[in-house]
């Protein structure tokens, strides 16, 4: 079963002062959401997205024929089982996808902020959510749930809201990013900036930087696959190539890349991209305290899981936030999927982390030690 | 799943007895979770198991228990000392490697620790290696030798002088061969050894 035809919504509010300091409004949040709210509204899931997701998580929108980004975890039956759940996907403070962000219209100058667009963090995006959230009538979050970035806020949930959410699903995610993954989204950001069209980020009358987003995408999907995965996907395969042409995409590879990095440009705004990787090698799960001090007074149950051959956010950053937990005395589930999708797994890995989240909701939800009567 | 008393397997059933209520427990390799479904239901039992296997973690998971993905051998620094009332190791302390600083820092982790272990010793093992010439395989250790998980073959003798060596307290033993109790000459009628120890350096 799966959900029909949905539509994304739109939540504006006044202000927000940011993490920095500064104010920034009015803010618009899209949001989607799939399910009913109980009575006591206590049923109700936040999913949060990663880099290039959005609001559309499950279900069709009118005349399309791809379903939402989870649409396989979330509906009636699933994991996010939407006959019983109330679940929400916001969208991230920063993004292109209908909330604000360097693309919308600053009200001071009546031109898109660009430039002038605040330096955001993951914290910041947290913040709107809850504004969300709490504008849904929602105390108490049933959990919190995301993949890669998506994790990260998960993570900022837990430590900056933890009365609001009784769990949290940390996903192929981190406490904070290494040097390595730093550096991958660097290039990213390097090649934006290296195209003439990018034009310190004021391009949105002219044509925008798509050669060099679609570098940064490009560098980006290989970071989300594995060597096992690519050599399964494509081989050294070859496709035709026209005659007298010396750099053409030869192998199947270098052809989803460019394919793949030329349609990102259609959905993506280059400006966006610089802003919310630049959030995602800021971010500290622990917001610089000790674990002792971030995870004080947290009574949320957490499962973290990890993909193996996840080379972006491999196990042993998920075994961090583990080991965290652990330390802090807090109920928590840890699994390292086999995989051999590396970071993609999040997104392909649908049977095991189905079986994952299903159980474990369902302890929170049902509030029990030991399920009566498990079904293996 | 209704379990009575009955059903339940006599090594699990030996470890419910001395398991005290509400008592908070670390399982070390600890399979689907049986035990520690067991020990949460019917003791109100607190903690969570360790355990390699991704497939007996999705066990786990089913059953509703706190289950961290993990490797023995990478010990139990992030455990405080004494943080909880026991540690068990049933049927998974021949499996690890360096047994020695596992065990050791089990004891320090726990208050106490229980330890339950195939007896090398036993009488059939003994004819089969003797007699058949052949690497036993019984009821105790059911595996054949290109497939066993087990990695140290010891005797219930060996693991007594082992915890006098190291100065480990015997609080409670029990052998347990063909789902029943042994009282005499244990190491050569026991296929399963339990221990209750605590102490140690």
């Amino acid at each position: 079963m799966t959900i029909s035809i949905v539509q994304t919504k739109y939540f504006t509010f006044d202000e927000l002062t940011l993490e920095n300091g500064e104010a920034l409004g009015p803010i618009t949040i899209a949001y989607e959401t799939y399910g009913l709210l109980d009575a006591n509204r206590t049923n109700a899931i936040l999913i949060l997205h990663a880099l290039s997701g959005d609001a559309h998580a499950a279900g069709y929108h009118e005349g399309e024929k791809e379903p939402g980004w989870w649409d396989s975890l979330i509906g009636p039956g699933k994991a996010f089982d939407t006959d019983e759940y109330f679940v929400i996907c916001s969208n991230i403070l920063g993004g292109c996808k209908g909330s604000t962000g360097p693309a919308s219209i600053d009200p001071r100058s009546g031109k898109p902020y660009a430039l002038d667009f605040p330096l955001i963090t993951i914290g910041d995006m947290v913040n709107c959510q809850k504004r969300l959230i709490d504008s849904l009538g929602i105390d108490q979050l049933l959990s919190v749930v995301g993949g890669s970035m998506g994790g990260m806020q998960a993570l900022s949930w837990l430590v900056n809201y933890p009365t609001n959410i009784r769990s949290a699903i940390p996903i192929a995610t981190t406490v904070k990013h290494s040097p390595q993954q730093i550096a991958f989204n660097e290039a990213g950001r390097l090649a934006i900036m290296a195209d003439p069209n990018w034009n310190s980020g004021d391009y949105y009358k002219g044509n925008p930087p798509d050669k060099g987003l679609a570098v940064a995408r490009t560098i980006g999907h290989i970071t989300y696959m594995s060597d096992i995965s690519m050599a399964e996907k494509f081989g050294r395969q070859k496709k035709w190539s026209s005659p007298g042409e010396k750099f053409t995409a030869d192998f199947e590879v270098e052809g989803y890349l460019r394919y793949r990095g030329d349609n990102f440009v259609k959905r993506f705004d280059a400006n966006s991209y610089l802003y919310i990787t630049k959030a995602l090698d800021h971010f500290d799960g622990f917001a610089g305290k000790t674990v002792q001090e971030a995870f004080q007074n947290i009574q949320a149950k957490v499962m973290v899981i990890a993909f193996k051959s996840d080379w972006l956010y491999p196990p042993y950053q998920s075994q961090e936030i583990v080991k965290a937990c652990k330390m802090a005395g807090l109920q928590t589930s840890y699994c390292e999927v086999d995989s051999t999708y590396g970071h993609d797994a999040f997104l392909l890995e649908i049977e095991e982390e189905s079986h994952l989240i299903r159980h474990f909701l369902k302890k929170i939800y049902y509030d029990y030690e030991v399920s009566d009567g498990y079904n293996i | 799943m209704a379990t009575t008393f009955k059903d339940i397997r006599p090594d699990h059933r030996v470890i419910l007895e001395w398991i005290g209520p509400g008592a908070s427990v670390l399982d070390l390799g600890c399979g689907s979770g049986d035990l520690l479904y067991l020990l949460i239901k019917n003791k109100k039992a607190h903690g969570h198991g360790i355990e390699i296997n991704v497939e007996e973690i999705y066990k786990c998971v089913a059953k509703g228990l706190n289950i961290l993905h993990g490797n023995l051998e990478d010990g139990l620094e992030d455990y405080k000392d004494r943080s909880f009332d026991y540690v068990i190791l049933n049927q998974s302390m021949q499996q690890i490697r360096r047994v020695d600083p596992v065990l050791q820092d089990a004891l320090r982790v726990g208050k106490k620790v229980i330890v339950g272990f195939p007896n090398f010793a036993y009488y059939r093992s003994r004819l089969q290696i003797l007699l058949g010439g052949r690497t036993p395989v019984n009821a105790a250790l059911p595996y054949q030798w290109y497939e066993t998980p087990n990695l140290h073959f010891l005797s219930i003798l060996d693991f007594i002088e082992y915890c006098v060596k190291k100065k480990i307290t015997i609080e409670s033993r029990v052998f347990l061969a063909n789902d029943k109790e042994i009282q005499l000459f244990p190491n050569a009628f026991a296929q399963t050894g339990i221990f209750l120890i605590s102490g140690g350096s």
